[in-house]
């Protein structure tokens, strides 16, 4: 098959000494010694050593206080406060997403109108601090007595006190949402603006209605797009409710301040909330994963195997081979 | 081809005066066609010639400047009432559309939806058909192109070529008047033309109404009964594909057809 010329050199260790003759036959079965690279075992040794000299500290430095952390970490006020919480998110994101939806819908309909109000509600909430919108939502009653359904500038068929309508609660989850929705309005419309034009096209050529043309067609293909940003603000409102603890809502934030105004013990009670954030955060980013899952149907010719699938999997060959490898003895 | 003509049909697509421009750019600079029930009109020319706006602005796709279509004598995208002429509310446009099938160049097929979801969507909640009905044609028509193993399948885990002959299904899934083709061939490797072209051709013998852009000039000579030569926005020459192709009497056409034979 090899056109050669001249005898190829007999012995393998020739093959290196003379590359001008080169024969890749003769380098078969010879052995292959990876590249090493020292330096980067040495930076990761490094990292290893500063993460352990850390942890040690955790572990060691009683300034942590781990005892009084194990007692508030499942303490009844927190665990009713970590209720609230999630209270708070589910309400500021459901309303959020929701508004955030219409807005986005006007944001891109043919009125030029309803356009530029949707843009005018991004522009003012987006530019608005979240806190400073809640401390101006548990003061409404101040700015207006009384809230009540009418003519506009016409008369009025009835109203009631402020005060009576918004607790606390109430200006907390108006004041989230309403901040949500203008983050949520411009995920949503990019989600919308990135799927295919052809897929629109496609659509009107069939003669499909135009709700179901969005809600059919275009919106499940947006929610690949939404979702990743989307989940960042679930996670990061998740988190921004701490910022409700100026209006003295009893979440997890202001619970924790509460007892240790109470106990001096700072930093314990500091760790309690931050770990039950991050076991939230994490549960919410194990959800996020499978929703993703769900809308990516169709995007890719053969959908990669879920975490525990991968596990299932591995639990298997692994018994199979140890069946067999058991079976073998005699 | 001699029926009884008790009284002169009249053709199931009418152009007339079409005038298209984008900004400045004149696309269309008015188009007259004509076709027959049942017969297949191929429509070639150079890119940007306008062929594919002709097509889209048949379905109204493509909103016009000056002209007017009619599909089975039905305006579209306009009524008139009296001496004006309305324009077409949305929904009504998307009714009128039911009728006229469209095959895109790069399929538009939906990715999150399988194939046989694909077709049943536009029947189920365009045509408000029954959803088991509308499975069973579905069905019958993923047989006709020789997908009906793949109805369970994903768009994107098909070929081109498949993927075309899944759109075409689609289309002819609302019954169609008339079926456009634009560029149906154009996205595919070279040996997957062959199966989507073979659809189509089995089509034609069957009666459907087709109007396809296309570059391939073979399919033309063997399938179309009227060949439509377009440059610069206007009908350059149009006939039976035997003068159109081999005995052209435009100059244009002549040096078009050096081309591309």
């Amino acid at each position: 098959m090899t056109v050669t010329t001249e005898a190829p050199p007999a012995r393998p260790g020739r093959a290196a000494a003379a590359p001008v003759d080169l024969d890749l036959d003769a380098l078969d079965g010879l052995r292959t010694v990876p590249a090493r690279h020292p330096w980067r075992w040495a930076a990761g040794i490094a990292a290893l050593v500063v993460l352990a000299q850390f942890t040690h500290g955790l572990a060691t430095n009683p300034a942590w206080d781990w005892a009084t952390f194990r007692v508030y970490f499942t303490a009844d006020t927190i665990l009713r406060a970590i209720g609230r919480t999630l209270q708070l998110t589910a309400y500021g994101t459901v309303l959020g997403f929701l508004l955030g939806a219409v807005v986005a819908a006007l944001r891109l309909s043919r009125s030029a109108i309803l356009s530029s109000i949707a843009w005018a509600y991004v522009w003012v909430f987006r530019s608005i601090p979240l806190i400073v919108q809640l401390v101006f939502w548990f003061n409404l009653s101040y700015l207006y007595k009384r809230f009540g359904i009418g003519i506009p500038f016409g008369p009025t068929f009835g109203s009631v006190e402020t005060v009576g309508v918004l607790s606390a609660l109430g200006a907390a989850v108006l004041g989230l949402g309403l901040h949500q929705a203008a983050f949520a309005a411009e995920i949503i419309r990019g989600g919308i603006i990135a799927v295919d034009a052809g897929q629109r096209e496609a659509a009107a050529a069939l003669g499909i209605p135009r709700w179901r043309q969005a809600w059919r067609i275009v919106l499940p293909q947006a929610m690949r797009g939404i979702l990743p940003a989307a989940a960042n603000e679930v996670i990061s409102l998740l988190k921004g409710t701490s910022v409700v603890y100026v209006m003295a809502i009893g979440e997890l934030f202001y619970q924790a301040q509460v007892i240790y105004g109470r106990t001096g013990r700072v930093v314990p009670l500091l760790m309690v909330a931050t770990v039950w954030y991050v076991v939230l955060t994490t549960l919410l980013s194990i959800g996020q994963y499978y929703v993703e899952r769900y809308f990516a149907r169709g995007a890719q010719r053969t959908p990669p195997p879920t975490p525990l699938q991968r596990l299932r999997a591995f639990v298997r060959t692994t018994a199979r081979t140890a069946v067999r490898t058991t079976g073998g003895q005699p | 081809m001699t029926t009884t003509l008790t009284k002169a049909a009249a053709p199931m697509v009418q152009v007339r005066g079409l005038h298209k421009s984008f900004g400045r750019l004149e696309v269309l600079r008015g188009v007259d066609l004509d076709v027959p029930a049942g017969s297949v009109t191929v429509v070639l020319g150079p890119s940007g010639s306008g062929k594919s706006t002709l097509l889209r602005a048949i379905n109204h796709l493509e909103k016009l400047d000056r002209g007017h279509v009619a599909i089975d004598g039905e305006l579209i995208g306009y009524r008139r009432s009296g001496d004006r002429l309305y324009e077409l509310k949305e929904r009504e446009v998307l009714r009128q559309r039911t009728g006229i099938g469209f095959v895109f160049q790069n399929f538009n097929l939906f990715p999150h939806l399988t194939v046989l979801e694909n077709l049943v969507e536009a029947p189920v909640s365009a045509l408000r058909r029954p959803r088991a009905e509308a499975r069973a044609a579905a069905l019958a028509l993923l047989e006709r192109v020789g997908l009906a193993d793949k109805a369970a399948a994903y768009p994107r885990q098909l070929s081109g070529g498949q993927q075309q002959r899944v759109a075409i299904a689609r289309a002819l899934a609302l019954e169609p008047k008339v079926l456009l083709f634009d560029e149906p061939t154009s996205a595919l490797d070279p040996e997957l033309v062959g199966e989507v072209l073979d659809v189509i051709k089995d089509l034609a013998r069957s009666g459907t109404t087709m109007i396809v852009v296309t570059h391939e000039i073979g399919f033309a000579r063997e399938v179309a009964d009227t060949v439509v030569f377009m440059d610069g926005g206007v009908v350059v020459e149009q006939g039976p594909p035997a003068e159109v192709l081999d005995r052209p009497r435009q100059e244009r056409t002549r040096a078009f057809l050096a081309k591309v034979l």
